[in-house]
């Protein structure tokens, strides 16, 4: 094919039968990012109450070190540090899958109560026990019923808001429906709970990193290890929809598939998040948004937004752990952060809205 | 249970039985307290729904409850404030702030407010609301036990005495709510032709909000923020009376407090002997309703 005037020839990467192309602005965005964020990784484990140099964390890592560092970063810091990782990614690329099917960036897993959903679920399987449960249910503990918690919400979110299509502000409108009932129901379990476990479950509500242990990184992990690969290429077929239905299917997209997926996927994404670290707030909604403006795209990117989720929740978690002078869960400053800034996006749109 | 023969004897003839005692100190002032936030809450309702003419609008909703709560928690925290008298200052205080801040930001200069905008400002103030809520409560574990009734409202543990604190604020909510029955109904015909009978349009929608926070804050103040009472209430008036504001106001008000007792004496029963708090009834009550308004009706303004 030759470049006409005006279009620059891409190059694309061609391994089997698969192939993208490769644009240098997003492909060195994200490789800083991913540097940056690997930086941050390190900064976090090694800073702290106790500091230790990244020389003797690097040796814990390969199975050496002292056994007082071996502890604090085996079992106190790298947990914690992965659960912001994977949190961080799960996070970004849900909000970023949700945006695009919608193609609506106020339509986050935050605001249409899949968060919620998701909560309500762990905090049932907090309250009837599972955590403390032995087998199966112990390892991956409050993580499935969180899963089913979001399928429910975000079932009923788009099949109650559904019009012939997805997407529109009656879909946000019915999510801050479904996101007050879930929230009540949660309130309801905690009302019949043993105080030792509400006590638990109410930290735990606000979105927390405190305390997180090799079983909440697990199932976190093995997850987002799973799905995101799956849900990252959706990105070319969503962006294609962006343009309109009939635009997607002229180039071979099935736009229910599509959708499906993306929604499912990214539901389950987020619950495994909400499972590990609770309902950490906006994270969802402000990945995506910001990586879409660094890379100059049309479309969330789901990759891209599980890039920045990552970077937003280590810098924020190391942040609050370190620069404030107080204790504060991460979910409380990820809201003081991230509400400002939905609300920034909410007013340059408002005359939009306001029809 | 206490049958009404008796419940009757100690009200008007009090012989200091287990079940007279029982009825006059804690069923009568929590019964009070549910008729003051509901009869509250249901006026501001129809007052914010008629001056932003958008069905979904309700104080809870647009975080007024929240910012009310989050002042009273911040002045308990921060400046030792008890006095419930003070108290009932400051949620008024944190209700006006966020009032005006949810309409400044919600509604662009000279235009309605689109149902959408409000509700999603009045969302994301609520989290942001909520967060630093609980931050002031986790920070500070003397306020902690009282974390519940901030989140959640309730009619337990309040009495008389908060009763008659809020009851100034509740009866000049009510005369400025009065006031604005009428250029409501103007109002409803559009801005331009509102201002064209003759209905001073900026001091209408000032009295309006002050109205709106004075009631939902004395609402909040006895019985913590509870969501969706001013949603509900205002359209189960409008489906009797019709859209007359001079109408809709009372009954709207009738409604809300039928709605809070009835939901406080469901929450007594369900899951009896423990009690499930007003608040969480409320909105699991409403948060199908609001649905369905979403659903029903294409959001045309009212």
């Amino acid at each position: 094919m030759t470049a006409t005037a005006g279009t620059r020839r891409r190059r694309a990467l061609r391994v089997g039968p698969v192939s993208f192309p490769v644009r240098a602005r997003v492909t060195s965005c994200y490789l800083a990012v991913a540097v940056v964020v690997l930086v941050l990784f390190c900064l976090t484990v090694s800073i702290g109450e106790k500091a230790v140099p990244l020389r003797d964390v690097a040796a814990v890592l390969l199975g050496g070190g002292s056994p007082g560092d071996r502890f604090i970063v085996g079992e106190l810091r790298l947990p914690r540090a992965l659960v912001a990782l994977g949190a961080g990614l799960a996070l970004g690329a849900s909000g970023a899958l949700v945006q695009s099917v919608t193609r609506n960036p106020l339509a986050s897993p935050d605001v249409i109560g899949i968060l919620s959903g998701a909560s309500t679920g762990a905090v049932a399987a907090i309250v009837l026990g599972a955590t403390t449960a032995g087998g199966v249910l112990g390892v991956w503990g409050a993580t499935p019923f969180a899963v089913v918690g979001g399928l429910v919400a975000a079932a009923a979110v788009v099949l109650l808001s559904w019009q012939g299509e997805v997407g529109g502000m009656r879909l946000v409108l019915v999510g801050i429906g479904v996101a007050a009932i879930s929230t009540a129901l949660t309130s309801l379990l905690l009302v019949g709970a043993r105080v030792h476990e509400a006590a638990q479950a109410v930290v735990w509500l606000t979105g927390t990193l405190d305390g997180r242990t090799w079983t909440h990184a697990w199932p976190l992990l093995v997850t987002v290890a799973v799905v995101l690969p799956l849900l990252a290429p959706l990105q070319h077929p969503l962006a294609a929809m962006a343009l309109g239905d009939a635009v997607a299917q002229g180039v071979g997209v099935r736009p229910g598939a599509v959708r499906f997926s993306a929604v499912g996927g990214a539901t389950v994404l987020a619950a495994v998040a909400v499972a590990a670290a609770g309902p950490i707030a906006f994270v969802a909604f402000v990945a995506p948004q910001v990586m879409m403006r660094v890379i100059g795209s049309a479309t969330p990117p789901v990759l891209g937004g599980g890039l920045a989720g990552a970077f937003l929740l280590l810098a924020t978690d190391t942040a609050t752990r370190t620069l404030l002078p107080v204790v504060l869960p991460v979910g409380i400053v990820t809201v003081a952060l991230g509400a400002p800034c939905f609300l920034a996006l909410l007013l340059a749109r408002r005359r939009l809205l306001a029809s | 249970m206490i049958p009404p023969r008796e419940v009757l004897g100690a009200l008007f003839a009090p012989a200091g039985t287990d079940a007279d005692v029982l009825v006059r100190e804690a069923r009568v002032p929590r019964t009070l307290v549910g008729v003051i936030a509901g009869g509250a809450l249901g006026l501001a309702g129809a007052l914010v729904q008629g001056h932003t003419r958008n069905p979904l609008a309700d104080p809870g909703i647009l975080g007024v409850g929240a910012g009310a709560a989050f002042a009273v928690c911040l002045g308990i925290s921060a400046f030792g404030i008890t006095s419930l008298e003070r108290q009932v200052w400051l949620a008024l205080l944190g209700a006006l702030l966020v009032s005006a801040v949810v309409f400044a930001v919600g509604a662009p200069r000279g235009r309605q407010p689109a149902p959408v905008v409000l509700a999603l400002v009045g969302t994301v103030v609520t989290a942001l609301l909520t967060a630093l809520t609980s931050a002031v409560l986790l920070l500070d574990s003397a306020t902690i036990t009282s974390f519940r009734f901030w989140t959640v409202g309730s009619l337990a543990g309040r009495g008389l005495d908060e009763a008659a604190v809020v009851l100034p604020f509740l009866l000049a909510g009510t005369v400025l709510a009065a006031g604005a029955a009428r250029p409501l109904d103007a109002m409803a015909l559009g801005e331009e032709l509102a201002a064209s009978l003759g209905n001073r349009l900026a001091l209408a929608r000032g009295l309006g909000v002050a109205a709106v926070a004075l009631l939902t804050a004395s609402a909040v103040a006895v019985a913590g923020p509870l969501v969706f009472v001013g949603l509900v209430a205002p359209h189960v008036a409008r489906g009797i009376t019709g859209p007359g504001h001079r109408r809709v106001l009372p009954l709207a008000a009738v409604v809300g407090v039928v709605t809070v007792l009835a939901a406080d004496v469901v929450g007594r029963l369900v899951v009896h002997p423990e009690e499930v708090q007003v608040g969480i009834i409320t909105a699991l009550v409403g948060g199908p309703l609001f649905i369905a308004f979403v659903r029903r009706r294409r959001l045309a303004s009212l």
